[in-house]
């Protein structure tokens, strides 16, 4: 298939206001007659379902938990990135791009990268004016802070739950325009296909979570904007109800997907304490701020961290890397700290961890301003591990985090299949091979907020939509499939319960496709996966029935649909043979350990394409062209 | 160590409902009474029986789905933590855990441990913003905010809506949930311009739902894992009464209580 991302021609800082006027538009008293389809209801989905209710449309917004409010994006901590140039430190939209193209090590598409720095600034004015509580200083204005990968102040914070703020904001914008009419809410529902007529998304199948009752939706246009899959992992730091569903059942129908081995392994997480674990607790990358990372300079140093004196100590990150220290990118981070705790320095019970430090940043500053930036998360911290923060460094280490791969969509966020769009996590677009701190929270927003509202006009506006009726066999062969699966899972009745596999599966992808890769590891991992999976349809066993709220079952389907996503992303893995980002494949790696790209043979984007449940993914490619920021190798020295 | 878990089990709203006692071994004191569930559901499935259903979801105390009364504490013993960050430390071997559901007229009956929260939605539905479309907004830094209005609008506008406010109080209000969000939007320039006409619709809507009133009992400030201070309910009381003097007749409509006829 031939890719084409739709970038506008002529100069980047004009693109996207060209590509805007370029535009076709809908008419005011036309577009209450489109029906549009948001899955999603987190800073992507929550801010387009409002801003296109805003418009006029007719909207229905779907969300798998019980209300909108708790989209996994409301557990965003540090802040959110934005061009505003507010401390005069030499900030401007050129340098958030760069940054973001530089820190996505050369495998995200420039124009994107380009528009979404220039949102940024009216992200902010748009969250103000909604009354999110921003940090301030005592003047009035607005505070900023600093985050990974870069070399300025650029970070707006609302003490550690922005994400939370923000997703309140995008919630409050919705619930406005659901009291307004023009959107319908539909909660504790998880979408199960997608429904393609004649070559355009035309729908979707729910299943209702309580009653366990099926609906078909149909609409113009479909909206994913799901998440991310860091989920297929098993442990990670995302909710236990994030899934890959929605975006994988689309693949499955025709949309490619992306990059899938790009994953975030976050440097600063509360490290495993035992089998019975079910998630990991982020530590938000902005202590990295105050906090100083350090192993003894001892192999298997038994001392408690206060007896360990400072000669004694090794500040890694500021001895490998003195212009960014602590300040590092999170796969440079994570990669260091695995190499620290392999080669026997690490901290804790399991020697898998090390310290992130404060007491400097306390004696400098005092106890008081440190509680006042970070004081929700130690507390946090506290409460998880016993241990009080302020008087013993906290011990962390990486755990999976967020998904750069996702859904393929060009410059107007469209997917492979017309009519089908895909906005924040889910999509693939903007952070390239590593995610900067306090990106996501920028993309989700402008994706939601500036992009969509302008792109699915234009696609309305030239597209013809035919009535569908339930009774097309397009729409009732989705049906069928998402029926049968169920029964099927069901069905089985067998001895192993659907977590145990999931623990299992995440394990294979954690040991072979997590931090480090090798070809050998991931040619054994997609053997281990593919046997597990066999075993899965064989021997799981799902209580209860399908008519009422089973969690156990809905846990079935997504884990069903990992199984399936982890092969591709080991495929894909396999297939890149470089190191790039949050992607290090041992066998590319410079004298020093850092990531070796290979721009000539891999500078482009993998897009994957389903041909059939027996038969290897096809593979489409993208390639990256970049004119403003020449590929270099990254450097953070 | 070893505890016992006494939960409530219900099939569904029309089910009457019990107590069962299960034991759970090998409960280590770094877990959650979240994965303490995981656990007992693990072996539920395997025996051949229904896991006990609740709502969870980010479990670092944010998203605000899980919940339920702990020994008749709503979210348990330990103060600002919610259900999900609750450790076992903070138990002893051998004692018995009463885990039951929130309990509120207008939480409706789900399942086991879940019960129906959408009131709180409508809550927010009713008036619970600052009316402004995307693209309307002035520059960031054109208005500003002194640290401590925005720090007093943060303390309120970290509620979780998780409802642990309800559950906790004798009356069944939502008074600490609904105070939260108009102090939170109301002392803030941006919210300053509809505050009345915001606590009017907004009571109008907590009353329709069927929540209990306010008797300034503190149960609910207690009990909220984020710590929202009831003078909130201070700040709704006073907006209402403002907003009642300057009332107009065009409050926006209520909508449809989940409870009908409460």
């Amino acid at each position: 298939m031939k890719l084409d991302a739709n970038i506008p021609s002529g100069p980047i800082e004009e693109a996207w206001a060209k590509a805007c006027f370029d535009m076709k538009l809908v008419n005011p008293a036309n577009k209450r007659k489109h029906n549009i389809i948001v899955v999603g209801s987190g800073l992507a989905g929550g801010s387009a379902a409002a801003s296109l209710g805003e418009l006029g449309y007719n909207v229905k917004c779907i969300c798998f938990q019980d209300t909108p409010r708790r989209a996994h994006s409301i557990a965003a901590q540090g802040g959110i990135n934005a061009a505003k140039n507010y401390p005069n430190d030499g900030e401007s939209v050129f340098r958030l791009f760069y940054d973001t193209v530089k820190g996505g090590d050369f495998r995200a598409r420039e124009a994107n990268v380009y528009r979404l720095a220039q949102n940024s600034t009216k992200i902010i004015d748009q969250c103000v004016a909604q009354g999110v509580p921003f940090a301030r200083e005592y003047g009035g204005s607005l505070a900023n802070r600093s985050f990974g990968g870069a070399q300025v102040s650029r970070t707006f914070y609302a003490r550690g739950q922005t994400g939370q703020q923000l997703l309140l904001g995008a919630y409050q914008a919705l619930e406005r325009q659901i009291h307004a009419g023009t959107v319908t809410m539909i909660a504790k529902t998880e979408m199960l296909d997608l429904i393609v007529v004649d070559g355009q998304a035309r729908g979707i199948v729910t299943r209702h979570l309580i009653t366990g009752e099926y609906n078909i939706h149909i609409a113009d246009a479909v909206i994913l904007a799901t998440g991310g899959y860091g989920n297929v992992f098993y442990l990670s730091t995302n909710a236990k109800g994030s899934n890959t569903t929605a975006i994988w059942r689309a693949y499955k129908r025709g949309a490619l997907f992306a990059n899938p081995c790009f994953t975030q392994i976050h440097p600063t997480c509360i490290p495993v304490s035992g089998e019975y674990q079910s998630k990991l607790t982020l530590m938000s990358e902005s202590l990295r701020n105050d906090g100083r990372i350090w192993v003894p300079k001892k192999k298997g140093d038994t001392r408690p961290p206060n007896q360990i004196p400072e000669d004694e100590r090794d500040y890694y990150l500021e001895r490998r890397y003195p212009s960014f220290g602590n300040l590092v990118p999170r796969d440079v981070a994570s990669r260091n700290a695995k190499t620290m705790c392999d080669e026997g320095y690490g901290v804790g019970k399991s020697g898998l961890g090390v310290y992130l430090d404060f007491s400097e940043a306390i004696n400098r500053l005092g106890e008081k301003t440190i509680r006042e930036r970070y004081g929700n998360l130690f507390d946090m911290y506290q409460r998880i591990t016993d241990e009080d923060p302020y008087k013993v460094p906290m011990r962390i280490f990486p755990a999976v985090h967020y998904t750069m791969g996702g859904l393929w969509v060009d410059y107007g966020l469209q997917s492979t299949i017309p009519g089908l769009f895909v906005l924040g996590e889910a999509n693939f677009s903007d952070h390239g091979a590593n995610r900067l701190g306090a990106s996501a929270l920028m993309q989700g927003l402008s994706d939601g907020y500036f992009i969509i509202p302008n792109t699915i006009g234009h696609y309305l506006a030239t597209h013809k939509f035919a009535k569908v009726e339930n009774s097309n066999p397009a729409v009732q062969e989705a049906l069928t499939t998402v029926k049968s699966k169920i029964d099927t899972l069901l069905s089985i009745k067998g001895k192993r319960t659907v977590d145990s596999f999931h623990r299992e599966l995440g394990k294979i992808l954690w040991d072979y496709c997590g931090m480090a890769r090798t070809a050998e590891g991931l040619q054994l991992a997609i053997g281990k996966i593919r046997a597990l999976r066999e075993e899965y349809w064989k021997n799981v066993t799902v209580p209860g029935t399908g008519d009422d709220l089973n969690e156990s079952l809905e846990k079935a389907g997504r884990v069903a649909d990992f199984f399936e996503l982890a092969e591709l992303i080991c495929i894909d893995a396999l297939d890149r043979n470089e190191s790039c980002g949050g992607h290090f494949r041992e066998e590319y790696q410079t004298p020093e350990g850092e990531a070796q790209r290979d721009d000539e043979h891999y500078s482009y984007v993998a897009a994957w394409g389903y041909t059939g449940p027996n038969s290897a993914p096809e593979l489409n490619k993208e390639p990256l062209e970049f004119q403003y920021v020449h590929p270099s190798q990254r450097s953070y020295k | 160590m070893k505890v016992t878990l006494k939960i409530w089990r219900q099939k569904n709203s029309s089910d009457k409902g019990q107590f069962v006692k299960y034991r759970v071994d090998d409960v280590d004191g770094e877990m959650s009474i979240l994965e303490c569930l995981d656990v007992l559901n693990e072996s539920l499935i395997l025996r051949g029986e229904v896991p006990v259903a609740f709502e969870h979801d980010c479990r670092e105390g944010i998203c605000g789905s899980c919940g339920f009364v702990i020994n008749g504490v709503a979210h348990g013993p330990e103060r600002g933590t919610t259900a999900c960050q609750l450790t076992m430390r903070h138990f002893k071997d051998g004692d018995e855990i009463t885990l039951e559901p929130w309990r509120a007229k207008a939480f409706p009956m789900v399942k086991d441990l879940v019960v129906n929260r959408r009131a709180l939605d409508h809550i927010i539905e009713a008036g619970g913003y600052i009316s402004v479309g995307t693209g309307q907004a002035p520059e960031a830094n054109g208005l500003p905010i002194g640290k401590e209005i925005a720090d007093q609008s943060m303390d309120a506008a970290a509620c979780i809506g998780c409802g642990a406010c309800v559950a906790a109080c004798p009356n069944a209000a939502a008074a600490l949930f609904t105070g939260a969000k108009i102090t939170h939007l109301g002392v803030l320039p941006q919210g300053e311009t509809e505050k009345g006409r915001r606590a009017l619709a907004m009571v109008a809507q907590m009353n329709a739902e069927g929540f209990g009133n306010c008797t300034n009992i503190g149960e609910c400030t207690a009990a909220c894992p984020k710590e929202i201070p009831l003078d909130v309910i201070a700040k709704m009381n006073r907006d209402y009464l403002c907003g009642s003097i300057k009332q107009r007749e065009d409050l926006p409509t209520p909508v449809a209580p989940v409870v009908q006829g409460a």
